[in-house]
């Protein structure tokens, strides 16, 4: 199973790459189409504002190649702003068309804490999923983020998090579509469960 | 109520883990690489990593250390020390930092906090602020180790670090740094009061209750150094007593 972790220049790659090696993954950097094409599970990472991601996921036709996999069931796993691109549109600096890979959108964490979220926080569980195997509501993941999804149909949301009062979906999952809040890559040995088995799927 | 974060700090020189008092007087406590590896096992919600020399010369065994740090650990690493230029955030970066923290190099070039914020997203900038108390009264942030006087005071200067788009401060305070005597609450208060972004208190931890203190003045995490290097305590004992104490924590 080849994994193609997605390098559309949004953010630093070198937590995700190690977490996919200590996982045992098969993967491989991929910056064109074809690489996404040829690939058996896909990996959107990202850090940043949601246009400038969309920018880079358009450039060299990435996005269309990212859509296609979804159609053709591959697992792919949205990692915090690869997350939010899945949705149908984000409304940060304006309101910019998305993946549409789940639909919903993408806004601001209506809380009295201080933005953005830096730091650790708990989920709780809703409903079962192979991406949490060994994990439990209550565990912490570190989270950076100001924005949050949406999704329209609730039934995808697999977790939730509170950040003062504002208790968005953490981590969702529609079939072969997964996404998380948080950077799995930096939660500890928890964090590393979910790319066991994201890798394992 | 949020969690608060504990974060150890390593200050290096030259390949050593060491630990000073106000910035000065080193003293060798280990290796830092082992040390970090340590504290993100024993449950660190995050580190940070002062090179203290931050000499060009030594530059190159630095990264080294950082890379050999970062491949090891799953928790966030901030780094810090000498770093002047976008340039310069960028070697640590490609190295394995999550965040860089700068205070002399945003001091002499306030621009280079939204030059890296906006490269690299605010939560990737770190202001670091060095203040000492002045005798006659008040505070004055300081630079090179707590070499260089700015004129700045911090308040003002924490607010403007904000505004240029910095995601988080850590304060430092000098005149308590290896004292082990307790944060100084006053000015932590003052900058947390008003600061949107989190604030890491630096400087002074010696006890549980300084901790606790320091969270009531508004810290959202706390940078531990001589508590953890000389082994008067241990992170999971610290977390634990803060938990019994109340405080939202991750064990």
């Amino acid at each position: 199973m080849k994994i193609a972790l997605i390098d559309y220049g949004a953010g630093n790659l070198f937590s995700v790459e190690r977490a996919l090696k200590f996982s045992g993954a098969d993967y491989y950097l991929a910056t064109k189409a074809e690489q996404i094409i040829k690939a058996d599970k896909l990996v959107l990472p990202g850090v940043g504002a949601f246009c400038d991601g969309m920018k880079g996921l358009k450039k060299n036709k990435l996005s269309q190649a990212i859509i296609s996999a979804a159609r053709q069931q591959k697992p792919i796993l949205g990692i915090c702003l690869g997350m939010q691109l899945m949705m149908s549109s984000g409304h940060e600096f304006g309101i910019h068309q998305g993946l549409g890979l789940i639909e919903g959108v993408v806004n601001k964490i209506t809380t009295q804490e201080k933005l953005p979220q830096i730091g650790w926080n708990e989920l709780k569980i809703l409903k079962e999923s192979p991406l949490l195997n060994g994990i439990k509501s209550g565990d912490y993941f570190y989270f950076v983020h100001s924005f949050v999804c949406r999704p329209k149909n609730p039934k995808v949301m697999v977790t939730t998090t509170n950040y003062g009062g504002d208790n968005f979906c953490s981590v969702l999952a529609d079939k072969n579509i997964y996404g998380v809040q948080f950077h799995p890559e930096k939660s500890g040995p928890e964090g590393l469960k979910i790319y066991q088995n994201f890798v394992k799927l | 109520m949020k969690t608060v974060r504990i974060i150890p700090k390593l200050e290096v020189k030259n390949e050593n883990l060491i630990k000073g008092v106000h910035l000065d007087g080193l003293r060798i406590v280990g290796k830092p690489e082992k040390a970090a590896l340590e504290y993100a096992q024993a449950g660190a919600d995050e580190l940070i990593y002062l090179d203290l020399v931050a000499s060009l010369y030594q530059r190159e065994n630095w990264i080294k250390i950082v890379r050999r740090t970062a491949e090891q650990i799953y928790i966030p690493l901030t780094v810090g020390g000498g770093i002047r230029t976008l340039e310069d955030a960028k070697l640590f970066f490609r190295n394995g930092a999550d965040k860089v923290a700068i205070n002399t190099g945003i001091v002499n070039n306030p621009r280079l906090v939204t030059i890296i914020a906006k490269k690299f997203g605010s939560q990737a900038m770190v202001a670091s602020l060095e203040v000492q108390k002045k005798i006659s009264g008040g505070y004055e942030v300081f630079t090179d180790s707590g070499r260089t006087q700015t004129g700045l005071d911090p308040v003002t200067w924490a607010k403007k670090v904000e505004k240029l788009g910095a995601g988080e401060i850590l304060l430092t305070f000098i005149h308590r740094d290896g004292t082990m005597k307790g944060y100084d609450l006053e000015l932590l208060r003052q900058i947390s009061s008003q600061a949107k972004i989190p604030v890491i208190a630096s400087g002074g931890a010696g006890t549980i209750e300084d901790l606790i203190e320091a969270i009531k003045a508004g810290a959202d995490a706390l940078a531990i150094a001589s508590l953890l290097h000389f082994k008067k305590m241990t992170i999971g004992q610290i977390k634990a007593q803060l938990k019994l104490k109340n405080i939202k924590i991750r064990l």
